[in-house]
């Protein structure tokens, strides 16, 4: 497979960790001296803010990777208080007030069906199955809007070469977890819930599509979809399931929870395309958050180079 | 109640009506507005476009259940106020989101029904507002003044479908507009028939030709008037 993207930096380039980690609590430990000084002790508010509820612990080890994009990332509240995340309401900023009722631990992954090693992954272990990555990526809502995220995490095709499909595995099937006690609007029917995503096999095996457990080097908020969520960054951000229970492997393609809900709107693939509008909006342009003016939308979100192979001879239009 | 009082009432309303805009305002100057500024206005705006048109249309229904006549004097303002915010929204969109791209806009309202929807509504709010004035009723004459102006039915309408198209999955809220707007609707379509009813019987004295309908604008402007002596 043909990627187009420099070659991973060498080790001697990368930062020994202690001196990495030193380095960061050197710059926490000034910057909150900096802090004090500027503003008499006024900490309280900084250290008090809404998502430090939710705030993960720093992952260690994690690797760069050529795959991250070099725009500025989003700033950390953004992608903390924006979220569509229906199961904890459909406004964006419902998700970060009451995503505190998730509990993440213990959390179980079970990943069957059609594969040689069905298994159920405590997800403490299932975050040790392949190195960490940072994988800086653009997202692209649906809506029309944009963000790029530092997210932390690890190929899909990592977890898939473990289970080893069999022949009749043609697409992956995921589950986010159904439970109106820690997720509260699963009591009212916006969505068929569970939420259900999937991807076609070689989607899935793609090496772009990833499975994610944090954000900004840290564990990821409950908001953002914790403890693992998909990344698909050339499909629009619907597609990237957050807080998944369970993985299978089908031979026809899954009914998704966009596609049950709205299927004239939302097809099976859902490739960011400029070129194919939403049915009651257009998808020419998007608004980058902290841009006021909106920029014009890549094909695949800006990785086609990468997936385009992934979809010739399909007629983009049908197979929205 | 006496003229000075109601003066008091109607600037009391006056600025409540503009809370909404002072909200915003402030949670710009203090950095509120969230990740997507443009977003949070467009839909703020447009909540209180079809929230005052809504008020609006709940002015008579009040008035005739509550049997306190005075609140007719605030549905002009009222009125104008949905057109207000109904302005903002626009100029949000036509300015912010848009940024005056006119091919994109012309090809938005001719493709996407629900913005089809919420610029005609838009347009239709623009003579209402023009002819709200005391001199427009009286140039154009009642009869004419207020079929104009119940074109304010089709704008609500098309507001609630404005709002109902744009969202998602989720369609509660849209869905408590449309009920409330039904309500008052129906209202009116019952009083409409009431009175169509009791004007098919015998006219009670023989210089009441004109319509009822008609009667009770007179009325609505008539009580108007100690409005116009302040002033």
């Amino acid at each position: 497979m043909l990627i187009n993207k420099a070659r991973d930096i060498k080790s001697s380039e990368i930062t020994d960790k202690e001196v990495y980690l030193n380095r960061r609590q050197f710059l926490a430990a000034s910057s909150l001296a900096a802090a004090a000084v500027a503003t008499g002790a006024g900490l309280g508010g900084v250290l008090g803010s809404p998502q430090q509820a939710h705030a993960g612990t720093k992952l260690t080890g994690v690797r760069k990777s050529p795959f991250s994009t070099n725009e500025p990332p989003t700033p950390f509240k953004d992608i903390t208080t924006y979220n569509n995340f229906y199961e904890f309401g459909t406004d964006k900023d419902t998700p970060a007030e009451r995503a505190g009722s998730l509990i993440t631990r213990p959390w179980t992954v079970k990943v069957e069906g059609e594969i040689k090693h069905a298994k159920v992954y405590d997800i403490d272990n299932l975050m040790k199955l392949s190195p960490l990555e940072e994988r800086i990526y653009r997202l692209r809502c649906v809506e029309g809007w944009s963000m790029v995220i530092p997210w932390v995490g690890f190929p899909l095709n990592a977890l898939i070469k473990q289970a080893e499909p069999t022949s009749r595995a043609k697409y992956v099937e995921f589950t986010t977890l159904l439970d109106p006690k820690q997720m509260p609007e699963q009591r009212r029917s916006v969505l068929d819930w569970p939420y259900v995503e999937g991807l076609r096999m070689d989607e899935a095996m793609h090496p772009l599509a990833i499975l994610v457990v944090g954000l900004y080097g840290e564990t990821l908020p409950n908001q953002d979809g914790a403890p693992i969520r998909l990344v698909v960054p050339w499909k629009y951000g619907f597609k990237s399931i957050k807080s998944i229970v369970r993985i299978r492997f089908v031979e026809n393609q899954p009914q998704t929870a966009w596609m049950k809900s709205s299927p004239r709107e939302y097809g099976f693939y859902s490739n960011v395309n400029p070129e194919v509008d939403h049915p009651r909006w257009s998808q020419a342009r998007e608004r980058r958050i902290g841009e006021i003016f909106k920029r014009q939308t890549l094909m695949f979100n800006g990785y086609a180079d990468q997936v385009a192979h992934l979809y010739r001879g399909m007629d983009l239009k049908t197979y929205f | 109640m006496t003229v000075k009082s109601f003066t008091m009432i109607r600037v009391a309303v006056f600025l409540l009506c503009l809370l909404p805009l002072g909200r915003l305002g402030w949670l710009g100057y203090t950095g509120g507005l969230g990740a997507n500024p443009i977003e949070f206005i467009t839909r703020s705006t447009g909540t209180w476009t079809l929230t005052f048109l809504l008020i609006t249309l709940g002015v008579t229904p009040a008035r005739k259940l509550s049997g306190w006549n005075s609140l007719i004097k605030l549905r002009r303002m009222l009125g104008l106020y949905a057109f207000f915010y109904g302005s903002l929204h626009f100029t949000t969109y036509f300015w912010l989101d848009q940024f005056f791209d006119m091919a994109a806009i012309v090809k938005d309202v001719a493709k996407r029904p629900f913005i089809t929807v919420g610029f005609s509504s838009f347009l239709l709010l623009i003579p209402l507002a023009l002819t709200s004035t005391r001199a427009m009723i009286r140039r154009l004459g009642g009869k004419r003044w207020q079929q104009l102006h119940r074109l304010v039915y089709f704008i609500a309408i098309g507001g609630v479908f404005h709002f109902l198209w744009q969202v998602k999955a989720d369609t509660r809220r849209p869905t408590i507009y449309g009920v409330v707007l039904a309500i008052l609707l129906t209202y009116r379509l019952a009083m409409g028939l009431r009175q169509k009813h009791s004007a098919s019987a015998p006219p009670a004295s023989p210089g009441t030709s004109r319509s009822p309908a008609f009667q009770s604008l007179a009325e609505e402007i008539e009580f108007e008037k100690p409005l116009e002596r302040i002033r």
